[in-house]
């Protein structure tokens, strides 16, 4: 929408100052995310900008909260670092470089079976002879929707009697609830997009429902799938409160450590972790983008 | 002849064939669903009943202390009971103490009645001693086994099957007469916190939409090619943890923090009075309405999408200012966004936990960490479990309002 010729001198007033407007809300979202990031290389222990970082003075910033970081929980604080003896003491015992394996190890459980049972099931749901399927997909949507306190909870009280409780399955099995949905989500979108006479046509050609499937549906849904499996990836290594009720101190992960430490005594290196948190999402984001793109070329539309 | 009979043969024939297609075809889609669902229905679904019959089934007091849960059962609920439950008492205690199961019984009590702990724990190191007749025997151990009240909240525990924990959740209680009365005004916790719960829910509603609705309106009529660049700018958030997120708040609005640091130093407070944005419901607000953003401006984005420009300008053709265009015209095809996206964020904001529990402080916190509390540090399961289930009917309502509204099929995602 450009502002037209004949506009009036209010309308342009109005037209200059929901720009303006926009473009502050826009950064109430961003400045959030982006502000700890500077303030984590910040040279004292404070949560604002000292006198010296608004000089841009080089001993005001330093790199001492992200050595913390990486060092809090080692055996041998001496070590020189960066030393092999270093690194591999780091690898073992820093208690945040636990929690991230952690936090890997159990994402990446919960995004392969959400990605399998979601994908799976989106298959089935976007077929036309698929019966009661608005219940159905209301039903598998939920765990979005209820309340996570109650999923978790519930969860709590059933694991706590099979023994699952403390224990990495069951982290696993609550995450991949809270993660199919979303693979559900995509891939149901991506099929809604499918033209169902190309398998049709493979099937002219005589292939048969595997082959069908693997060189005619996949290759076309895939972007769909990816995305999914991201946004459960995303959801596992960002959920804290089935962490907090489900595991032990042994299966902590990066929010629950973060969560732990916000609560007890704030330091700034939760802000190093946290700005470390950042750049991963920004990488998440630039592969969701290109994703998208790739699903816009696929389906011929270009962006005008 | 010959040739139409074979006709209705083929046709019945097709009829049989393609009907046992459509039931194959049926099976099929089924069967890769299925695995899906019954995970869910197992890991998700089940669990969720289970919490709905925690929240009126607690046997634990009647297997614990059978004799007095059947002793108890014809007891009309005022004064003290006979002297035969007397007797059931003891000989159950006498029977909890070879389990080693009266710190347990002790702790049940205790939810029921607070401070009862210590008359349980105290009949439990003297039950040995105790001879009949028992009514003297454990009145001389405490007194206040003569006062009716540690009788009603054994009565209370008796009963499996039970609505007490519902009649705590609303603030109610059950007078000595029996009937369901309301708490008085200053002894109500609960009622209070859902009435904040949905307050600070419409309140961060309203927030979004009043942020969300201009920058959607804006990004759907910008050249794709800015618009997706500023898009980035809604995504970045939404792909953030929440930790960090809640973290960046607490920093820039804590006394110390960016934002009073920022007004000292422009002169617009003193040093001496900081604002104090957090730790309070406002901190709550503004944390919560900076998550939920994205999830009022995405519904928001697709549907203004949809909307063609050219309406508008038939409108003004038409002799409509750009207010009654805008209200007249634009607005009315928005609807279907504005209802899903303020009823995704009212849902979400209605079972928040982690933000309220990091920036909310005594005036900011919800009914969930009510519920964390109950389960956590108060222990009274049933409890957690009747305000789980009120919670669950809440924003259930809401989910089914928001399907018609919005079709679970139209459900986008960045």
């Amino acid at each position: 929408m450009s502002l037209p010729v004949y506009a009036r001198p209010w309308e342009r007033l109005w037209y200059y100052s929901l720009r303006a407007f926009c473009i502050i809300v826009l950064l109430f979202l961003v400045m959030p995310v982006l502000v700890i990031i500077p303030l984590s290389f910040n040279a004292e222990p404070y949560f604002t900008f000292t006198e010296g970082m608004l000089k841009l003075d080089p001993a005001a910033f330093s790199l001492r909260w992200y050595r913390d970081v990486l060092e809090n929980g080692m055996v041998n604080q001496d070590l020189p670092v960066a030393s092999w003896a270093w690194l591999s003491d780091v690898w073992q015992n820093s208690q945040w470089v636990h929690s991230a394996k952690n936090s890997f190890s159990i994402a990446i459980g919960a995004t392969l079976l959400s990605t399998l049972l979601g994908t799976l099931a989106a298959l089935g749901l976007s077929q036309e002879a698929m019966p009661a399927r608005r219940f159905i997909i209301a039903l598998l949507i939920s765990p979005i929707i209820v309340p996570v306190i109650v999923t978790s909870a519930s969860m709590f009280f059933l694991f706590a009697k099979l023994g699952l409780t403390n224990n990495y399955l069951g982290i696993v099995v609550a995450h991949t609830v809270f993660g199919a949905p979303f693979v559900v989500i995509t891939v149901t979108a991506a099929m809604a997009g499918f033209d169902r006479s190309l398998i049709r046509a493979g099937q002219m050609l005589g292939a048969g429902p595997l082959v069908i499937f693997l060189k005619i549906i996949m290759p076309l849904i895939l972007p769909g799938v990816i995305s999914g499996a991201l946004f459960a990836f995303g959801t596992s290594f960002d959920e804290v409160v089935a962490v907090i009720f489900l595991a032990d101190y042994e299966q902590r992960t990066i929010p629950r450590q973060m969560w732990a430490g916000i609560r007890e005594q704030i330091s700034p290196a939760i802000l190093a972790v946290a700005s470390i948190l950042v750049c991963f999402s920004i990488l998440l984001l630039m592969v969701m983008e290109v994703l998208r793109r790739r699903a816009e070329r696929i389906r011929g539309v270009t962006p005008a | 002849m010959t040739e139409a009979v074979l006709a209705a043969d083929d046709h019945a024939l097709l009829k049989t064939q393609l009907s046992s297609a459509l039931r194959r075809q049926k099976l099929s889609a089924f069967l890769l669903v299925a695995p899906l669902l019954i995970f869910v229905t197992a890991t998700f679904i089940y669990p969720i009943a289970g919490m709905l019959e925690r929240s009126t089934y607690s046997p634990e007091f009647a297997l614990e202390m059978p004799r007095t849960a059947a002793a108890l059962a014809p007891w009309d609920g005022t004064d003290v009971p006979g002297d035969e439950v007397f007797e059931a008492l003891a000989l159950d205690f006498k029977d909890s103490k070879t389990r080693q199961a009266t710190g347990r019984l002790a702790n049940l009590v205790n939810v029921e009645l607070p401070g009862a702990r210590g008359l349980i724990m105290k009949i439990g190191r003297g039950v040995d001693r105790l001879q009949p007749p028992y009514r003297e025997a454990l009145v001389a151990l405490d007194n206040d086994w003569s006062k009716p009240e540690i009788w009603q909240a054994l009565y209370g525990l008796s009963k499996a099957y039970t609505s007490r924990f519902y009649i705590a959740a609303l603030d109610l209680k059950i007078n000595r007469q029996g009937e369901i009365t309301t708490q008085p005004e200053d002894k109500r916790i609960f009622l209070p916190l859902f009435l904040r719960t949905f307050w600070i829910g419409a309140l961060v509603t309203l927030c979004c939409l009043l942020f969300g609705f201009p920058v959607a309106y804006w990004l759907s009529v910008l050249p794709m090619r800015y618009a997706n660049l500023l898009m980035i700018l809604v995504l970045l958030p939404f792909w953030t943890s929440l930790l960090v997120r809640t973290t960046a708040w607490i920093v820039l609005l804590q006394n110390q923090g960016v934002i009073n640091s920022l007004l000292v130093w422009t002169g617009a407070i003193s040093d001496s009075n900081r604002l104090s944005l957090i730790f309070n419901s406002v901190g709550t607000i503004i944390a919560m309405t900076h998550i939920l953003l994205p999830f009022m401006i995405l519904p928001l984005y697709s549907v203004m999408k949809t909307v063609p420009f050219s309406y508008m300008r038939a409108a003004r053709s038409l002799g409509a200012n750009q207010y009654t265009a805008f209200i007249r015209v634009y607005l009315p095809q928005t609807k279907p966004g504005v209802a899903a996206g303020c009823l995704l964020v009212f849902i979400l904001s209605l079972g928040y936990y982690i933000t309220p529990a990091l920036v909310g402080g005594e005036s900011g916190t919800l009914i969930s960490n009510m519920i964390a509390y109950q389960v956590q540090k108060s222990l009274n399961w049933g409890l957690a479990a009747a305000l789980s289930s009120l919670l669950l009917v809440g924003v259930l309502l809401l989910y089914w309002a928001y399907n018609r509204l919005a079709k679970v099929d139209g459900f986008k995602l960045g």
